[in-house]
């Protein structure tokens, strides 16, 4: 986890000097039996690359989505995702648990 | 997050150093806490719990929710002397994740095929360090485990002199109180000598090479998740 975090904020430091806008994801807390450990990075910028994972692939397209608008933005937000959402069969986690995760632009 | 906030990340981690991205998450706002701030920062207390263990999360501190990005130099683990025990530990660490390097400047014991796959410096500690194995610093533990002073003497003296978090040593309680007084005549206080684990090893009455391993693994975990239960 650690050596994959390192390649995850040296991607978004490398990816916003060459100009892109860029967001950062990380997990922040989770219940029950998440895929990703609190502190998992997922980078991605404005053309909706990514790397790095917060769920192990169960929400990544839902949070980047939320990640353009948060680059267009500015404005950090805080996603949750888990089983019990109405979504749940299309960004939901089917391990049964239950993550929050803080998105910010990096300026 | 700001640029220069994430770059000073980075550097930090590029550099070994300990530090803790602090974020208020209702706000946004975000401070980076370095090793050297964190005595004066206001959630010191938390902040030191967080680095201890190693791990990031929410804490709650004056009614405000705060996410702790805790950054940790990933640990390692140098091994002086390509002996049985050695041979025992790589197996072991590897399980835990522990970065291993093993140091002897014997070639008939820092051979490949008694180390398949394992990161090995046939050198003397002195050279190797700093050399072909990146120097020590306050996030590596050191085993020297040969049993011969012109070996493991060098290597201590730089694992004591770069503050390893873990420093133990292979030798009966005689071995020991010998090298302490070598240690004593190269300038090292009895301050610094008392950080020396030896005999090597939790007391768990290990008799084979694997135990002992086993034995230094797990004095290396409590020194690391526990610091300050030196027995």
């Amino acid at each position: 986890m650690l050596s994959s975090d390192t390649d995850i904020l040296a991607a978004a430091e490398a990816w916003r000097r060459a100009g892109r806008g860029v967001a950062l994801a990380t997990v922040i807390e989770t219940w029950g039996s998440a895929p990703r450990p609190v502190g998992s990075h997922l980078v991605i910028d404005e053309a909706g690359s990514f790397l790095g994972s917060v769920s192990g692939g169960c929400v990544e397209g839902a949070v980047i989505a939320d990640a353009l608008d948060v680059i267009a933005e500015g404005k950090p937000r805080i996603l949750e995702f888990g089983v019990a959402d109405e979504t749940a069969w299309r960004v939901g986690l089917s391990c049964g648990g239950r993550i929050r995760v803080y998105v910010e632009r990096v300026d | 997050m700001r640029g220069e906030i994430l770059r000073a990340l980075n550097a930090e981690r590029a550099a070994r150093r300990p530090a803790i991205l602090v974020t208020d998450i209702a706000e946004g706002t975000q401070r980076l806490v370095t090793a050297e701030a964190l005595a004066g920062d206001p959630l010191a207390p938390l902040l030191r719990k967080a680095l201890a263990s190693g791990r990031s999360g929410l804490v709650e501190a004056e009614g405000r929710t705060h996410f702790l990005t805790v950054q940790v130099p990933p640990v390692r683990l140098v091994v002086i002397g390509a002996v049985h025990i050695s041979q025992a530990l790589v197996p072991m660490a590897a399980a835990l994740d522990l970065a291993l390097t093993v140091i002897d400047p014997r070639t008939a014991f820092a051979s490949p095929e008694r180390f398949p796959g394992t990161e090995l410096a046939a050198e003397w500690p002195d050279r190797a360090l700093g050399g072909r194995v990146p120097p020590l610093d306050p996030y590596c533990a050191l085993a020297a485990l040969t049993h011969d002073p012109k070996i493991d003497d060098p290597a201590l003296q730089a694992a004591l002199r770069a503050g390893c978090f873990y420093v133990g040593a292979l030798g009966s309680r005689k071995t020991h109180a010998a090298r302490l007084a070598r240690l004593a005549e190269a300038g090292f206080s009895e301050a610094e000598t008392a950080r020396i684990r030896a005999p090597i090893g939790l007391d768990i009455g290990a008799a084979t090479p694997a135990e002992i391993a086993l034995s230094v693994l797990g004095e290396i975990v409590q020194a690391l998740r526990r610091p300050g239960d030196q027995a």
